[in-house]
């Protein structure tokens, strides 16, 4: 500090330099765990691969014993149960996202908005916890009786009720994209320039009109990868509904029947593996749920991106 | 034309309630979700549950002692490991953050941020259980610190774009290099909403259990070492809600319980963090 200050100080110069140098090497282990992590799935996968090629992804087996590996029943659980889940959650999001920004007076709104997020910050084995013990049961004794009993007609509902199902995980992963889906329509829903909205007004529409003519399609692309992203966190999920779905590899056309994820056979089967290749095999598993995670969440980022960067302006 | 206003206006109505109504159905189920848990968590919550380890199947009591000091330890050391990559990595995008390889490591950490946390668990197993032949607590630590890396990131680097450069200036103008103008003056003038983000992605870890699975395992008793298997919170309410037996649910409700209060607390104080920011 006392010592004589030239002006170009070589320490300085130095100083700066290993700075620099430090947290670009920080900045770059960023880049490369996502690089040893793709690596590395695709490496471990690689037995799996070679072995069954397309074969895996159409083959129904999954036989630790005889070492007969396809994933077909566990795509299906994974694909049902999100879109499913998607579908129930979308409407109630964006409605209530428009009843929080726009119907609500600002008060109710700042009051219910947090505890949305707060919502979405349980961690997903409570939702678990709740749903095996709280919900599968009342799933067992009053809604699949009365489903069986009034729309059993129908392929969705028939056979015996268990509790564990298809339909009790479409609940539970609808239960917990609400959150995510609403906070983020929310922020797109406030990103609308409101001259949009007042000239909805000023041409005398009423407030649905609206929400017709000028809010929703300004938002449209916005609120879809609201959604997509959900789908993208629904898909991944992995505690709570492996406590729910029954973990039973079917494909049955009935919600009613236990069914099987992705992730749910990865952790009930990684940590206790009976052969190089049933690891292998759950890591390919692994890797389609990666590459469907990747493409969905760029999906998404681009559609709500599209619509909030004037809001946000965000630097090159 | 009075019969179209009619009209108009009913619809309007209409799809008001539905609006309203889609609003309660949100709130219904997470309202009953939360208090479930309230009231469960409460009934069997007691002192044991902070001192004693479970209790084998059959015997009524214990607690998950073990979990919580696993979760905090294995907590602890992914902070060490990944708060210093995504803050300093902050730092590195918003001092040099405009070329190709910043958008690459944005990229990055958006895509990291997106990665399902079992497949963070896979890959530390792969990369850390397997050359050291046995589940381990520190597996855990990492595979909680990959999560943590990219939102400790990206929320720092929105924080340190709120600096303005007029401070950084005037550091610089007074003749402070530029590392230290990056750690004392910028790093230190967002420190508010780095402490939102840091606590907001220490809520985060604390309730993952997925990438906890094939890592630190879990464990029945105590452990001494790093290399050993570790219990943790959300590990122990899975395994125990899976259970058959009556008194591990009452562990797990508990388990709950302790969870939910530390996470709204870390949100909390997140958002009152948060909050400082706006007014100063």
């Amino acid at each position: 500090m006392s010592e004589p200050v030239s002006l170009i100080d070589t320490r300085v110069v130095k100083g700066d330099l290993l700075f620099k140098w430090i947290i670009f090497s920080l900045a770059a282990a960023v880049l490369l765990i996502l690089l040893v992590m793709v690596v590395a799935m695709v490496r471990e996968s690689l037995p799996s691969i070679r072995q069954f090629g397309a074969k895996f992804i159409v083959g129904r087996e999954w036989d630790a014993v005889k070492g007969d590996f396809g994933a077909l029943d566990f795509l299906y659980g994974s694909v049902i149960s999100s879109v499913l889940a998607l579908l129930l959650a979308t409407p109630l999001s964006v409605g209530a996202a428009l009843f929080i920004t726009e119907i609500a007076p600002r008060r109710v709104g700042e009051i219910i908005a947090p505890i949305i997020e707060l919502l979405a910050a349980i961690p997903s084995v409570i939702y678990g916890l709740w749903g095996v013990l709280v919900m599968a049961p009342w799933l067992q004794q009053s809604i699949q009786p009365w489903l069986i009993e009034h729309l059993g007609f129908l392929p969705f509902f028939q056979g015996a009720p268990y509790g564990v199902s298809m339909l009790a995980a479409v609940f539970i992963l609808m239960i917990m994209v609400i959150p995510i889906i609403t906070s983020i329509t929310k922020e797109v829903l406030m990103a609308v320039p409101v001259s949009q909205k007042e000239a909805a007004y000023a041409l005398g529409a009423t407030r649905w009109e609206m929400f017709r003519m000028a809010l929703i399609p300004y938002a449209r692309s916005g609120v879809l990868g609201a959604v997509i992203l959900g789908l993208g966190r629904a898909i991944g999920e992995t505690m709570a509904v492996t406590m729910v779905i029954g973990n039973t590899p079917q494909i049955s056309l009935s919600l009613l029947a236990p069914g099987y994820t992705m992730p749910s056979v990865i952790a009930n089967e990684f940590a206790e593996t009976t052969s190089k290749l049933h690891s292998s095999a759950l890591m390919e598993i692994g890797l389609i749920l990666l590459v469907v995670t990747l493409i969905i969440n760029a999906l998404a980022r681009l559609l709500i991106w599209s619509v909030t960067r004037g809001d946000t302006g965000a630097r090159a | 034309m009075i019969g179209y206003d009619l009209r108009r206006n009913l619809t309007n109505n209409f799809m008001m309630c539905l609006m309203v109504g889609a609003a309660l159905a949100v709130m219904a189920p997470l309202g009953i979700i939360f208090v479930h848990i309230l009231k469960m968590g409460a009934s069997s919550l007691s002192l044991d549950f902070f001192t004693q380890i479970p209790k084998p199947t059959g015997e009524s009591g214990g607690g998950m002692a073990n979990g919580l000091a696993g979760s905090a330890m294995m907590i602890g050391m992914s902070s060490c490991l990944g708060l210093p990559v995504g803050i300093l990595g902050a730092v590195y995008l918003n001092e040099f953050g405009g070329n190709r390889f910043a958008t690459a490591v944005r990229f990055s950490a958006d895509v990291l941020a997106g990665i399902p946390s079992i497949i963070t668990g896979m890959v530390a197993y792969t990369l850390l259980v397997v050359p050291m032949k046995g589940f381990s607590a520190l597996a855990g630590a990492v595979a909680l610190a990959l999560i943590m890396i990219p939102i400790v990131l990206r929320t720092t680097e929105e924080q340190l774009k709120m600096v303005p450069g007029t401070l950084r200036e005037a550091s610089l103008a007074l003749g402070v290099p530029c590392w230290r103008t990056s750690l004392k003056v910028t790093l230190v003038s967002a420190r508010a909403g780095i402490i939102t983000g840091v606590l907001l992605s220490i809520a985060r870890v604390a309730g993952e259990t997925a990438p906890l699975l094939f890592t630190a395992l879990g464990n029945q008793f105590w452990s001494k070492r790093l290399t050993e298997p570790m219990a943790a919170i959300p590990l122990q309410i899975f395994n125990f809600a899976i259970s058959p037996y009556e008194d591990w649910h009452k562990l797990a409700w508990a388990g709950a319980l302790v969870l939910v209060v530390i996470m709204f607390t870390l949100n909390l104080t997140a958002r009152y963090f948060g909050r400082i920011k706006h007014n100063g």
